[in-house]
């Protein structure tokens, strides 16, 4: 998290033990220590082809994912259903590019929605420090004593969400653990001498944390939105499971699960295990990319 | 240490008078008015008001809270209408058969998760390692049903080894005479919470291994055996105290989701099924009753950590 004072980058160019890197900017070497990771570049291609798969997909694959085809229930993959139909007729190739929308679309908005308000929140109330951290704080141990899932039922249950409730609803439970993290950097950031320079000077406290504290737990926060995507798409699967969340009408890979569970001991492995493999495959991506993040954004700390 | 155990007490205190507050939010946030849902649409409004006098809910908001707090205080966790019983009552014979399986798969996965983590370190970055982290990967990016559906499919369709559902009986004892049909659900959570412990018994007992006082046990000429056993093991079985207290939401949630799947009858199969019938007060107790478990696992946590380990200064 260092600052790019001139003093820093001289640091960065001669470490102490004498050997003498190339400097270029910090984001370059990010970038070149995440790429060198091969599990980050199976992360994002595999991303990459999950988002196609799922937005342009239905564009060259169509079906009719509305209107039962109560003639065609329950068929085995082959002929023009390549994954078969499940049991209300629907193409299960097609019903998964349909789930993959609404999993993405949640996960990503829900992934950044919580991690932006954490990140706000923890910032306040690390840098304003004694009664003001401590009452948040102890706002946040109250959130997180309640498991996400309890409280999400919940609030599902009484309000019957549609995709833009649900984001909402996902992202009031989900936000915690970024506050807590972003506050426990931030605690550590507000003793730096770049921090005390401009108080010093007669910074504001919202300038200290708009331009000071916030640039600088970018870190943490990359690394967290990654954790977050695939934490929230693992709660929908959870929820849509359960049979809580999105109204029947928008299939998700959870609920594409939970119908096709029904008749797992008939052997129709199709209506489970392709969405099953599709939420597993996506989260796996996801916590790869995390990880090289994680990796990359930490050379950058200690080994410079 | 006196000091940080009374610190730590009174934010747990503060922290569950927070839980109570937020669970009490939730029930005056929901839409329609309970003396309706009892007494159903044709009730006369004398008898509604009788209703929302005999319950209270006639009267201020803060006392009506403070009614509420003085009902948990008591230990009377709300009342379901539907059933005509006490959430206590429910939970009276929920609980205990939530303990059997959250605790057997909390134990086993303790159990699992310290040799497999101290193998990996020690053999780090080596087959043993990477075959680990993989595992722990995977289930650790799976959902919780995921891997009790694998289970199912594989150990009790594929093979008919042990049934799909857990076995019915009312109380724990009767359960456990039944071993059967308790495997699937104990191994499905035992799995969910390895998944969790497994990362970080490694890097704890990586970190365990780069400190100065195990060079030293080697550097005397002591056995790698004992060196493993009395110096990695002992100071590994520190950081078990905090996973431990530190994972019960995970059992909790993880234990909702189980119960689910294997139709085990626990208190998570209650929050679903309340949830279900829209029966908002079983549904409520449940969640002050999680919370608090929670708390008083983070608090033994903390403490149980500070007692442990003595460098540790507050």
């Amino acid at each position: 998290m260092s600052a790019t004072t001139p003093a820093e980058v001289q640091v960065e160019v001669s470490p102490e033990g004498g050997q003498v890197v190339s400097a270029g900017s910090p984001w370059k070497l990010i970038a070149r220590t995440f790429a060198q990771n091969r599990l980050a570049i199976v992360g994002v291609v595999v991303v990459v082809l999950v988002i196609l798969f799922s937005f342009v997909g239905p564009l060259v694959y169509h079906t009719d994912q509305f209107n039962p085809d109560l003639l065609h229930v329950n068929l085995a993959p082959g002929g023009s259903h390549p994954l078969g139909t499940d049991q209300s007729g629907f193409d299960i190739l097609g019903r998964l590019m349909e789930g993959g929308k609404s999993s993405i679309e949640v996960g990503l908005a829900v992934g950044i929605i919580a991690t932006v308000f954490g990140l706000v929140y923890g910032a306040v109330s690390g840098f304003f420090g004694g009664a003001v951290d401590a009452v948040m704080m102890r706002l946040v141990d109250v959130g997180l004593a309640v498991p996400v899932v309890f409280l999400f039922i919940f609030m599902a249950q009484v309000y019957k969400p549609t995709l833009t409730l649900l984001i909402i609803l996902l992202s009031i439970v989900t936000w915690l653990i970024p506050a807590r993290l972003v506050r426990g950097e931030t605690l550590s950031l507000r003793t730096r001498e770049y921090v005390q320079a401009v108080e010093v000077m007669g910074g504001r406290s919202w300038r200290i944390i708009v331009r000071h504290i916030i640039p600088n737990t970018i870190g943490t926060i990359v690394v967290t939105v990654t954790f977050q995507i695939a934490n929230a798409i693992l709660i929908l699967a959870v929820l849509q499971y359960l049979g809580f969340g999105l109204p029947a009408t928008q299939p998700t890979w959870g609920s594409m699960l939970s119908d096709g569970i029904t008749y797992l001991q008939a052997g129709y492995w199709w209506q489970v295990y392709p969405a099953l493999a599709m939420i597993v495959v996506t989260v796996v991506a996801f916590n790869f990319i995390g990880d090289a993040l994680q990796d990359a954004f930490d050379v950058r700390l200690q080994e410079r | 240490m006196t000091g940080y155990i009374i610190r730590r007490l009174g934010e747990a205190i503060i922290v569950t008078i927070g839980v109570t507050v937020i669970t009490f939010i939730m029930l005056h946030l929901l839409p329609g008015s309970l003396a309706r849902d009892v007494l159903g649409p044709r009730a006369s409004p004398q008898a509604i008001a009788q209703f929302n006098h005999d319950n209270g809910l006639d009267r201020p908001v803060w006392y009506q809270y403070w009614l509420f707090l003085d009902k948990l205080l008591h230990g009377n966790l709300g009342y379901s209408f539907q059933f005509n019983r006490t959430v206590d009552s429910l939970l009276a014979t929920e609980l205990p058969r939530d303990l059997l399986l959250g605790g057997l798969a909390l134990i086993l996965s303790v159990l699992i998760a310290i040799p497999v983590g101290i193998a990996q370190a020690v053999r780090r970055n080596r087959m043993v390692d990477h075959v680990g982290t993989g595992v722990s990967f995977l289930l650790y990016s799976m959902p919780q049903y995921a891997i009790a559906l694998l289970l199912i499919q594989f150990l009790s369709i594929s093979f008919h080894v042990f049934p799909a559902e857990a076995p019915q009986s009312t109380s724990a004892w009767g359960m456990l005479s039944h071993p059967a049909g308790l495997v699937l659900p104990v191994a499905s959570l035992t799995l969910v919470t390895f998944a969790q412990f497994s990362r970080y018994m490694r890097s704890s007992a990586i970190d365990t291994l780069a400190q100065d006082y195990m060079r030293t046990a080697r550097a005397k000429g002591l056995p790698e055996r004992l060196v493993l056993s009395r110096h990695l093991l002992r100071n590994s079985l520190i950081a078990v105290v905090t996973l431990v207290g530190l994972s019960i939401p995970v059992v909790i949630t993880g234990t909702l989701i189980i119960e689910q799947v294997f139709n085990f009858p626990g208190a998570g199969l209650e929050y679903f099924n309340a949830a279900l019938r829209n029966d908002y007060e079983v549904m409520l107790g449940i969640t002050v009753l999680v919370g608090l478990v929670t708390v008083v696992g983070n608090l033994v946590a903390d403490i149980g950590y500070a007692i442990l380990d003595p460098r540790i200064r507050y």
